[in-house]
């Protein structure tokens, strides 16, 4: 970490403001180009035969009826990739199962869900590619399915992978299962932890899969020419990553696949994964055409995404003084039909909050008959803090303990140590809970069947490999490449405010682009909150750089040492000392001079990016619930969190707003259903419900600002924090209102009508 | 298959196009006008990202054929804005801060904008209603209720 | 010497050890000499695990010095949504 600049306190002009976004223009007037709205002459449509079942094994697949039809060019199936022995390789820095990856692309033995891709079609249009998969002839042999997490963990459950041994039991099972991995993190002795606790809580929770609901669905364009170079264009959250996987799959050599990243219409966890660009690429090359594929909306929720669903055991003890002498918790994960479900970092963060001397966490990572879970913003976070808070709030309310003054009591700081590993850094969530205290919301009153719940939130965030390259223009304006992807947040505004920050220039003269994969070096995904901690501190280290050359090129032009000439506000300086003075020059200056001092100026940076500062954030919620339908309204939201340094504070509430909204959506509506064959039943937005405008509030925002030390801005990240706390947050609110503690998610009307029938027949 | 010939006006102009029956709306503007800021985001009228004006009424244009644009005016996020002027929602949709990826936005400006001329003094409720139909799954809808409540004053001439 | 500590997840791996001190002086050699211990963890310290060496957390820094009696804790890495 030595190489990269740590945080500084000093005055800001450009960090703190609110400038508009460099990709707003083309937004507002329809411009901006999205993976479906790049075309090239010539080209074909893709389209994907899937599984019409939950899980069988392929007898046969015939494709000769769909070649004949006039107009289809090209088909791919199991047979046109190379099958991959079970290997875990790197993916970019992605470690992924390749045996699993490709048979996910392309079912080859057994299809495991319904939607799972069995074949792919390439025609001169839409209907005619349509019509063809209609022709592909395929014999099943249909299994018994597991839809289940607990079910699937059954030592009778159907079996997905014959060869599955659980990692992580020693000895090595006899029999293989659907329970891929067992984890276990310990810290102290949680028997007696539990000795000492005057009060014990124990209670199970689930949650049902939610999908990430990017409103693009996956789109790409891939062009193969004849000597075996691939251009392909996608919505993608990490261009390398998929060049890598693409290369992989395909068994090509990297330089011989560009990718160019489209805008991207949402992603959240979901477009950090290939799913039809390895079969575009296949298909133009067999065909010797450009490949379009596009998902449909049923297809995005059949076969891409969701998160897991999740069932969560928790056990919480602590003293009458609100001390919490010991925790476990029993986490068990669907990781849909091939194993690497977030149950990991849900484990990790489960308890990460709070400071408790004794805790064991168990995680169960489960193969079942859906599709293959992909990240979704703060991955299994929520699903462990839904249970681990729901809990807090029960400790809280029977010690008699205002809840957020029993997390204070608990609360983890700097030189807390965690049961997964280090102990913690400087951290904010301290100081995030008293601002919550302090909101006026927390002491606003409530009304009849209102109730007011409150839930926090930690999340790691990461940092990762990570490029930039500035280019200083004649005029003296500044092209920045970035290698990361502004996933929407607004993290080019962020990168751009940061440079111009550094050169001491108005942020309209620096303007932001992403790079393609031949423009610069690897980039991880934007992934894990690292968008503006990981890519600003890349545009941070490059425009340092420059700084430097601009110096040394002033040093030239004026004459004096090096070490006379300082950078300040855009120009270059005479030093404090004042021993060598000189008229200073401008950046645009010293670019006007450039060509004929040296050659062009440029910055760059190459960095695996170290130090990501956690993120912690605090929510006060006040629901209504209609005792007649059993609906929930929410009345008032508030969202508090350390964010480290807030670049452009709007982006930043942006985060937290939609943040919030998706975990209010996983609270009240979000689920996926499933029929008794294992089929998905609610594949679109009219039956699966997001959330809509008319459903919510404003959603207020309160940003701390404890500044990350391993960052020049103090920036830590903030975009995942915002979805972990509202499914307690709700959930206690609820119980606040009613008196009745929800267990289940979604609190979908039926749900709350039959808990409130329940406690009034005496139920628990 | 035999195409249909039809005849339309798109944001002002008159313009031709072949299209097979079953052909949207929303297909016809993207691959056969090339007017590709009406986005797609479900083909089953349930997002709103499709939203256009065809005679002066917000539809989706996934629900609509492109036959049955024959004699009609279509109003796209492409005429929105005149010549280098932004439309004031567009204006205060980029100064609130109101979009993120930026996929639903052609749909609910389209939406927004068919509100305003309906109710130029709309309540917050008023909005979240008129916006019901057209989801986004990054902003939490805060900021675009608070563009759209904005744009609303300037328009009323109280900016 | 330093004094190397494994998150308790990796222990089936390691026949139950979790504290142990090596004579290394970067991520690279401790993951080296990891793996010639502990050949089950090899699958681990290719793939997923970070270190934090005095409670800065470090992924994938194979040639980040560990000072002579600093603290180093190997746990999963994390990457997000």
């Amino acid at each position: 970490m030595s190489t990269q600049p740590r945080y500084q306190e000093r005055e800001l002009k450009v960090v703190g403001t609110r400038p508009l976004r460099p990709d707003g223009v083309d937004k507002v007037t329809g411009r901006a180009r999205y993976g479906a709205d790049i075309s090239l002459p010539g080209q074909l449509i893709g389209k994907v035969l899937r599984s019409p079942h939950a899980h069988a094994r392929i007898k046969s697949i015939d494709t000769s009826l769909a070649a004949a039809l006039p107009g289809v060019k090209a088909i791919v199936t199991r047979d046109d990739f190379a099958d991959m022995p079970e290997e875990y390789a790197a993916a970019g820095e992605l470690t992924i199962n390749f045996r699993d990856v490709t048979r996910n692309m392309m079912a080859r033995e057994k299809v495991l869900y319904d939607g799972h891709p069995l074949a792919a079609v390439a025609a001169t249009s839409e209907s005619i590619a349509r019509e063809a998969l209609k022709l592909i002839r395929v014999e099943y042999e249909i299994l018994p399915h597991v839809i289940d997490v607990i079910a699937a963990m059954q030592p009778d459950a159907p079996l997905l992978h014959e060869e599955q041994y659980t990692v992580g039991v020693n000895p090595r099972p006899a029999r293989p299962s659907n329970l891929a991995k067992r984890l276990e993190f310990k810290l102290g002795d949680v028997e007696a932890g539990f000795s000492r606790a005057e009060l014990i809580i124990e209670r199970e929770f689930n949650t049902k899969p939610v999908h990430q609901g990017y409103i693009e669905p996956q789109a790409c364009l891939a062009s193969y020419t004849e000597d075996g170079q691939a251009e392909l264009w996608t919505s993608t959250q990490g261009h390398f990553v998929f060049r890598a996987q693409c290369a992989k799959l395909l068994q090509m050599e990297i330089s011989k696949i560009r990718v160019t990243p489209t805008e991207i219409g949402g992603g959240f966890g979901g477009k950090n994964n290939i799913y039809n660009e390895p079969l575009a690429i296949a298909l133009s090359k067999k065909s010797h055409r450009p490949v379009k594929m596009v998902m449909t909306r049923e297809e995005v929720f059949r076969a891409t995404g969701p998160t897991s669903g999740g069932n969560v055991k928790v056990k919480l003890g602590a003293t009458r003084a609100g001390r919490i002498t010991a925790a476990t918790a029993e986490l068990s994960f669907q990781a849909g039909a091939f194993p690497g479900s977030s149950v990991a970092p849900a484990s990790m963060c489960a308890f990460t909050r709070y400071d408790i001397p004794n805790v064991r966490v168990v995680g169960h990572d489960v193969t079942v008959n859906r599709p293959k879970v992909a990240a979704y913003r703060a991955p299994g976070a929520p699903i462990a803090a839904f249970a681990v808070e729901s809990v807090i709030d029960e400790m809280a309310k029977k010690l008699g303990i205002d809840p957020i003054e029993f997390r204070l009591r608990n609360a983890a700081k700097e030189g807390t140590q965690t049961y997964y590993g280090p102990k913690l850094g400087a951290i904010g969530y301290i100081q995030t809970l008293e601002a919550a205290r302090a909101h006026p919301h927390y002491s606003a009153p409530l009304g009849p069947d209102q109730g007011r719940g409150v839930a926090t939130g930690f999340w790691f965030n990461i940092g990762n490999e990570t490029t930039a390259a500035l280019n200083i223009n004649e005029d003296g304006t500044v092209a920045l490449m970035m290698g990361t992807i502004d996933v929407a947040g607004g993290s080019r505004a962020a990168m751009a405010m940061m440079v111009a920050e550094e050169l001491g220039i108005p942020v309209d003269r620096v303007r932001p682009h992403i790079g393609d994969t031949s423009s610069l070096g690897f980039n991880f995904i934007t992934a894990g909150s690292r968008g503006t901690f990981a890519g600003g501190m890349a545009c941070v280290v490059a425009a340092r750089e420059a700084i430097e050359k601009l110096r040394s090129r002033a040093a030239g032009i004026r004459d004096v040492p090096l070490e006379a000439v300082v950078w300040k506000d855009g120009h270059a300086c005479p030093a404090e000392d004042g021993a060598r003075q000189f008229a200073p020059l401008s950046l645009a200056d010293i670019a006007r001079l450039a060509g004929k001092t040296g050659g062009p100026i440029s910055g760059h940076a190459e960095l695996n990016v170290q130090g990501a500062g956690p993120g912690f954030g605090a929510h006060i919620v006040d629901v209504e619930v209609d005792r007649q339908t059993g609906s929930i309204k929410i009345l008032r939201y508030t969202a508090v969190q350390d964010v480290g340094r807030a670049i452009h504070p709007a982006y930043v509430e942006g985060q937290l707003q939609g943040g919030v909204v998706q975990g209010i959506g996983w609270a009240l509506n979000e689920e996926y259903v499933y029929d008794a064959d294992g089929i998905l039943a609610n594949p679109g937005f009219l039956d699966y419900r997001v959330p809509v405008a008319s459903d919510l509030p404003f959603i207020d925002t309160f940003i701390v600002e404890v500044p990350n030390p391993n960052h020049p801005y103090g920036v830590r990240g903030c975009g995942e924090v915002p979805i972990i706390a509202p499914l307690a947050a709700i959930a206690n609110a609820v119980e606040n209102a009613l008196g009745i503690r929800f267990c289940d998610l979604p609190l979908s009307p039926p749900k709350v009508l039959q808990g409130m029938d329940e406690a009034a027949a005496g139920g628990d | 298959m035999t195409k249909h010939h039809v005849s339309a006006t798109v944001n002002g102009d008159a313009v031709e196009f072949l299209c097979d029956s079953q052909e949207t709306l929303l297909e016809v503007l993207r691959d056969e006008l090339r007017l590709n800021g009406t986005k797609e985001g479900c083909g089953t009228g349930d997002c709103g990202a499709c939203s256009v004006m065809l005679d002066g009424r917000l539809v989706c244009s996934c629900l609509v054929l492109g036959v049955e644009a024959e004699g009609r005016s279509i109003e796209t996020i492409e005429g929105m804005a005149v010549g280098r002027e932004l439309h004031v929602l567009q204006r205060k949709f980029l100064e609130h801060a109101a979009l993120q990826c930026g996929i639903c936005t052609p749909g609910i400006l389209i939406a927004a904008r068919a509100l305003l001329e309906r109710k130029p003094d709309p309540t917050e409720a008023e909005v979240r209603c008129g916006l019901a139909g057209n989801l986004c799954r990054c902003t939490g809808y805060h900021k675009i209720v608070e563009a759209v409540l904005d744009a609303a004053r300037e328009m009323r001439g109280q900016g | 010497m330093a004094k190397i500590l494994l998150s308790s997840s990796l222990a089936p791996f390691t026949d139950g050890e979790t504290a142990l001190e090596l004579p290394v002086a970067n991520v690279g050699q401790l993951f080296q000499a990891l793996a010639c211990r502990y050949p089950r963890l090899q699958p681990s310290l290719a793939a997923d695990l970070a270190v934090a060496i005095d409670g800065e957390i470090y992924q994938d820094a194979l040639l980040q010095a560990i000072p002579g009696d600093s603290e180093v804790f190997l746990f999963p890495k994390i990457a997000g949504g």
